[in-house]
């Protein structure tokens, strides 16, 4: 099993509510996010292009994060998903220092967290809370070995890209575009 | 004019608009861990070529602040902590992929035996005192009897040490400029290099200033040497060390470090401590108050620095 999250930039707005569902879903601090929008506008005036993207922890499968870990709080679950036992944490923030993407914050409690995947809403069968919200259905969630999941699927027939792949942490959000 | 402008909706404290997650605690602790291990390298050095009587200085009096710098960079270590109160999970595991884990290991090692050498020396440095208790009279003789094996077993462990605290930098490939294999051997020898300078200032006899002068002129060369390569070999990489590389080459940090410290605490001792060897009469606590100066400003300024510079995309 294979977890991965397709995210259609053709598609995704800006809104924003992937951001808040996961603060709420997570009760995130105030303040702080688990996801986030970028927004890339490229080219000479008047030719611009523009790319909206949602983004999250990467789950990548070589992950700097779980190799730097002193303590072995950062851990890979089943299906690929990176995840933080807060309290085998020391909150030392080598984890955030190797991550390519910033994906992680120290959280005011000191333990250092991050993008789940919602792994207590997949456990049940559930979607993340972010895919679950998006208006626009632009997120697509599920496994990649199951040639048949959504995630699979719309992989087969889009072009799509991953961010800063040279990292080489390969990395599983695949941006449609 | 092409361009690209990025707008990111994240501001997460000490990660937006860039990684501020160290403050003083590391660099603090990357020096003392330097210094004692450059320190302790000396005294096992000299002990192991059987030198007592040459290098006192170096092999009893200046081990004695290593506990004290330990102890003080232990402390800072914890300060950085963000869970302090399970920092003891360091110690239920081991894992080697982890820098940051073997050298907390190595930290366990490297304390008690400079506590030990530390207190088989007392008695020569201050010829005075006594252990309150008989027992430790029984406990320092047993130590006594196997300083070689203790001087082996501090000569692996800090050079270990001394490595570490560069490699504990550049393990990170998502700092593009802390991403280079010259830090561990630069870190090393700027801690040797500081070791020497506090050799130079403990010293009493012309013999120990006139050859831990000469180790850190030598020293000092080997660190000009490994700092032109890491600027090779960064501007010979990809445009993200490139990137990281021109924060010393015209960006926010290129006064800070060539003025400070390649100038003042590298390039000034140097030709001080050539001076002295030409025997012209030169204060040599001049040159190694600059040589710790510059050592403890390295690695403020690659902490700092390393933290701004990023992967763009």
């Amino acid at each position: 099993m294979r977890y991965a999250m397709a995210i259609d930039t053709k598609k995704c707005v800006g809104c924003s509510d992937c951001v808040i569902a996961c603060q709420t879903e997570n009760n995130v601090p105030i303040g702080y996010c688990r996801d986030w929008i970028v927004e890339v506008t490229d080219g000479t005036y008047p030719q611009l292009e523009m790319e909206i993207r949602s983004e999250r922890c990467n789950h990548c499968d070589n992950s700097p994060c779980v190799r730097c870990c002193p303590t072995g709080a950062s851990h890979i679950v089943e299906g690929g998903i990176v995840l933080v036992t807060p309290n085998e944490c020391i909150g030392c923030g080598a984890c955030i220092a190797s991550c390519p993407y910033d994906a992680r914050y120290p959280h005011p409690d000191g333990h250092v967290d991050k993008c789940t995947f919602c792994v207590h809403r997949v456990e049940k069968g559930q979607q993340p809370a972010c895919v679950g919200v998006c208006p626009t259905n632009c997120l697509y969630f599920g496994d990649l070995d199951d040639p048949k999941s959504e995630v699979s699927e719309i992989l087969k027939t889009r072009k799509y890209k991953t961010l800063i792949p040279q990292a080489g942490t390969e990395p599983q959000l695949y941006f449609l575009i | 004019m092409r361009e690209e402008i990025i707008t990111s909706g994240r501001m997460n404290p000490k990660i937006d608009p860039y990684l501020n997650i160290w403050h003083w605690e590391i660099p603090i602790y990357l020096f003392l861990g330097g210094l004692a291990a450059g320190i302790l390298f000396f005294a096992a050095f000299y002990t192991i070529n059987g030198k007592e009587k040459d290098f006192p200085t170096a092999i009893e009096k200046t081990p004695l602040i290593v506990p004290f710098l330990l102890v003080i960079g232990l402390i800072s270590l914890f300060l950085d902590l963000h869970h302090k109160l399970y920092f003891w999970r360091l110690y239920t595991t081991i894992r080697l992929e982890s820098p940051m884990s073997w050298g907390a290991w190595v930290l366990m090692i490297v304390t008690p035996l400079s506590f030990i050498w530390a207190a088989i020396h007392l008695k020569k440095v201050f010829p005075s005192f006594k252990w309150p208790f008989p027992w430790l009279d029984i406990i320092e003789e047993f130590f006594i009897k196997y300083k070689k094996v203790i001087a082996w077993a501090m000569i692996i462990s800090s050079l270990i040490l001394g490595m570490y605290t560069g490699i504990l930098l550049s393990a990170f490939n998502a700092r593009p400029l802390w991403n280079t294999s010259i830090l561990g051997p630069l870190f090393l020898v700027s801690g040797l290099s500081t070791g020497a300078a506090m050799n130079i200032l403990f010293a009493k006899t012309h013999l120990e200033k006139k050859t831990f002068s000469t180790i850190d002129l030598a020293l000092i060369g080997v660190e000009l040497f490994l700092i032109v390569h890491l600027f090779m070999g960064l501007l010979a990489s990809t445009q993200v060390q490139i990137d990281a590389a021109s924060l010393f080459l015209g960006g926010s940090y290129t006064a800070a470090f060539w003025v400070l410290v390649v100038l003042m605490g590298m390039v000034i001792p140097a030709i001080l401590e050539i001076l002295e060897l030409w025997k012209f009469k030169i204060p040599l606590f001049v040159p190694a108050l600059l040589v710790i100066f510059g050592g403890i400003l390295l690695r403020f300024i690659i902490t700092f620095a390393g933290q701004t510079s990023r992967w763009l995309y």
